[in-house]
């Protein structure tokens, strides 16, 4: 038992623990709070793997801006919960259905995967490092790059269409 | 656990100390803001300031500490408890976890037990510098909006929207003022472009617009006026804090000056020459006074610039009155983000031009 | 009607005003400054200041009162409330005439600093000095009875007699009337 092994369960506790608790929580606003607890700790495991720019860009993209925008939301309709409506009974099992069928595929899917022979890097391998992935963003990846961001600019021109159509 | 015990156990002492000292250090700073805050405003407008208690008020800080303390504490009946007091930590946490990566002075020089120990004085030299005090600075919206939501009273509500929106529209050009900055620096290290900036030629000469922009956004990522909307006291009674009382106040306050004094200090650092000491060569004074000497020197000219920036946000915020809210808005989205983007372009073409 | 015109790009930019708000507050660092240290420094009185009364004493030491109630006939806000009595044999030496007030109260609460007692007085016995800004715990405590009101002995302490005669004694006496 190392120190890193020491973190490494420790993050994965937190991780899975306060996912579950963004799925248990009553009141919106907390599951948003867990969620963001969420994200912390999947940034230290990408700063255990030595992924310093992935565990940081993790946190200001997800934790700090979407995450704030989702509670601005939340907080703005104001979701109690009482104001939560009764749901169906039909609905629930078809919940539980589907949940059920995603299990399976995962069980069938991770049947096969090779885990035994590959070790996780800890705390060595440069690839996370900021000059390593610019490099390979920039040439290898260049294209994907480039695409994934025309991609949000129309999401953005979208956004203000939809903005404007009030006046 | 023989692995544990294995480490570097004067590294980790080196390091505690060091935290404990600057967490302190701004933590007294920031108290001493308040005063020179009030001593600021008192000059401004023809008066003098407290003036009473201590030498020329001095004590002051302490005496209103004491009153926060011994306030009573008022938690509103219909508030969420767990995350009204989460609100006020919180603030407090991201202000305080800023420091980590600024570099406050050289290296300090002594030798223990016969070893020669060199000590940086920057607690941590990471590798994305830069990006960690934006994670941080991110983080720090959710202070106000937790504290704001868990209040559960409009006004606090409609003060932490306001921040968080805020933050977020002047996070975009601060960003975009620093990528013209690292173009030239080619590093994040806080070490690297500190240590650039050494032979005088600070960063602000080459990057007077970016300075700018980001000054502005600094302004209004502290919440400072003219961008204090979320504190608006006329139109929102107070903002975010509103419902809060005693220390949990005082938290909220003083994370407003810690960031204030954190947000000078990263200024300082990457525009301004961080500890360097103008017009001195730094590696020859180095040789003849030593190393311990020169952190001093250098510890004390940071204070220096940082101090002047402070007094800037004091300045600024004893002469220009607040925004609207719509015209917040607009000189982010409308006016600091074209700029940035100008800059970044123009910058991007000039170090191409000098590659090649 | 407030015109409004657009602004143009120049005060778009709000950097020309900013800095000139900021040159103005900047200068005003080196001004005098305004405050004047209370407690330490005070602010001479106008010549015609009406603070609390107080009931006066002759150079020897003899109350002027002699109970007349004129001060209370003229006083608007009825503050004055008085007694008086027959100066008995051997009280020459507190009592200027034969009469004297043996009981004499203004209530603060309700003195308006008008000043018409001190006109009203035939003997120069009260006038309103230049202390002001009482305080007290309770509000019987601002009934000022004779004790308050009396300017100190000027044989046994002549110091606190000058304080409390203030500036108005070094007036010529036609100038008071």
């Amino acid at each position: 038992m190392n120190i890193s092994e020491i973190l490494f369960y420790f993050l994965s506790a937190m991780a899975l623990g306060s996912a579950i608790m963004v799925v248990v929580s009553k009141n919106a606003v907390h599951s948003v709070l867990w969620l963001i607890i969420t994200f912390f700790a999947i940034s230290g495991h990408y700063i255990l793997m030595n992924a310093q720019f992935l565990g940081i860009v993790n946190l200001i993209v997800y934790a700090g801006a979407i995450m704030v925008l989702f509670l601005f939301v939340i907080m703005l309709m104001n979701l109690n919960a009482d104001t939560e409506p009764k749901k169906n009974r039909w609905l629930k099992m078809a919940g539980i259905v589907a949940g059920g069928c995603l299990l399976l595929v995962l069980v069938a899917a991770l049947k096969n995967a090779e885990i035994r022979g590959q070790q996780a890097q800890f705390n060595e391998g440069n690839i996370g490092l900021i000059q390593n992935l610019g490099e390979v963003l920039f040439t290898e990846y260049v294209v994907p790059f480039e695409i994934s961001s025309i991609l949000f600019l129309s999401a953005m021109v979208g956004a203000v269409v939809i903005g404007k159509r009030g006046d | 656990m023989m692995h544990l015990l294995a480490m570097d156990w004067g590294f980790v002492v080196e390091k505690m100390i060091l935290i404990i000292s600057i967490v302190s250090i701004s933590l007294v700073i920031a108290m001493y803001e308040t005063y020179a805050e009030r001593k600021v405003a008192a000059i401004i407008q023809d008066r003098r300031g407290p003036n009473r208690a201590g030498p020329f008020g001095l004590f002051q800080p302490l005496a209103d500490g004491l009153k926060l303390f011994m306030k009573e504490e008022i938690i509103p009946n219909t508030s969420n408890k767990m995350l009204f007091v989460l609100g006020p930590c919180l603030a407090m946490l991201t202000a305080m976890m800023t420091s980590a990566v600024i570099p406050w002075g050289d290296r300090i020089h002594f030798t223990l037990f016969g070893q020669d120990r060199y000590v940086s004085l920057q607690i941590a030299d990471i590798n994305i510098g830069i990006l960690y005090i934006f994670g941080v600075v991110s983080m720090g919206v959710y202070g106000i909006m937790i504290g704001g939501w868990a209040s559960n009273n409009k006004f606090s509500l409609l003060a932490a929207m306001r921040g968080a929106s805020q933050v977020i529209s002047y996070e975009l050009p601060m960003g975009l003022s620093l990528i013209a900055l690292l173009m030239m620096t080619g590093s994040l290290k806080m070490s690297v472009i500190m240590g650039q900036q050494l032979d005088g030629w600070y960063n602000v000469l080459y990057q007077p617009l970016g300075f700018f922009i980001f000054l502005v956004c600094a302004f209004a990522e502290c919440n400072r006026t003219p961008f204090d909307l979320p504190e608006a006291e006329n139109e929102l009674n107070f903002g975010y804090h509103q419902e809060y009382s005693s220390m949990k106040l005082g938290f909220y306050l003083f994370a407003e000056y810690i960031n204030m004094f954190i947000s000078s200090a990263v200024m300082v650092t990457l525009f301004w020459g961080g500890y360097d000491i103008p017009f001195v060569n730094d590696t020859e004074l180095v040789k003849n006074i030593g190393y311990n000497w020169m952190a001093l020197l250098q510890g004390g000219t940071m204070f220096i610039k940082v101090a002047l920036f402070i007094f800037l946000f004091m300045w600024v915020r004893w002469t220009i009155p607040r925004f609207r809210y719509d015209q917040l808005m607009n000189l982010g989205w409308k006016g600091l983000i074209p700029l940035a983007l100008l800059n970044m372009v123009i910058t991007a073409a000039v170090v191409l031009w000098l590659k090649k | 009607m407030v015109e409004r015109k657009p602004m143009t790009w120049v005060e778009r930019l709000y950097m020309w005003n900013i800095m000139k708000g900021m040159w103005i507050t900047f200068r005003h660092i080196f001004k005098k400054k305004a405050t004047i240290s209370y407690p330490e420094q005070k602010r001479p009185f106008s010549p015609v200041f009406r603070g609390l009364q107080i009931l006066n004493r002759d150079e020897e030491g003899r109350e002027n009162c002699t109970a007349c109630g004129l001060c209370a006939v003229a006083c608007p806000a009825e503050a004055i409330t008085m007694e008086g009595a027959e100066r008995k044999k051997g009280e020459e030496h507190l009592y200027r005439e034969e009469k004297y007030a043996a009981k004499y109260e203004i209530n603060m609460l309700r003195c308006i600093f008008c000043g018409l007692c001190e006109e009203a007085c035939p003997k120069d016995a009260i006038y309103l000095s230049e202390t002001f800004a009482p305080s007290n715990y309770q509000r019987k405590g601002f009934i000022y009875g004779k004790d308050d009101l009396l300017i100190p002995h000027p044989k046994t302490n002549p110091v606190e007699y000058k304080k409390a005669l203030g500036n108005r004694a070094n007036k010529p006496q036609h100038e008071q009337q």
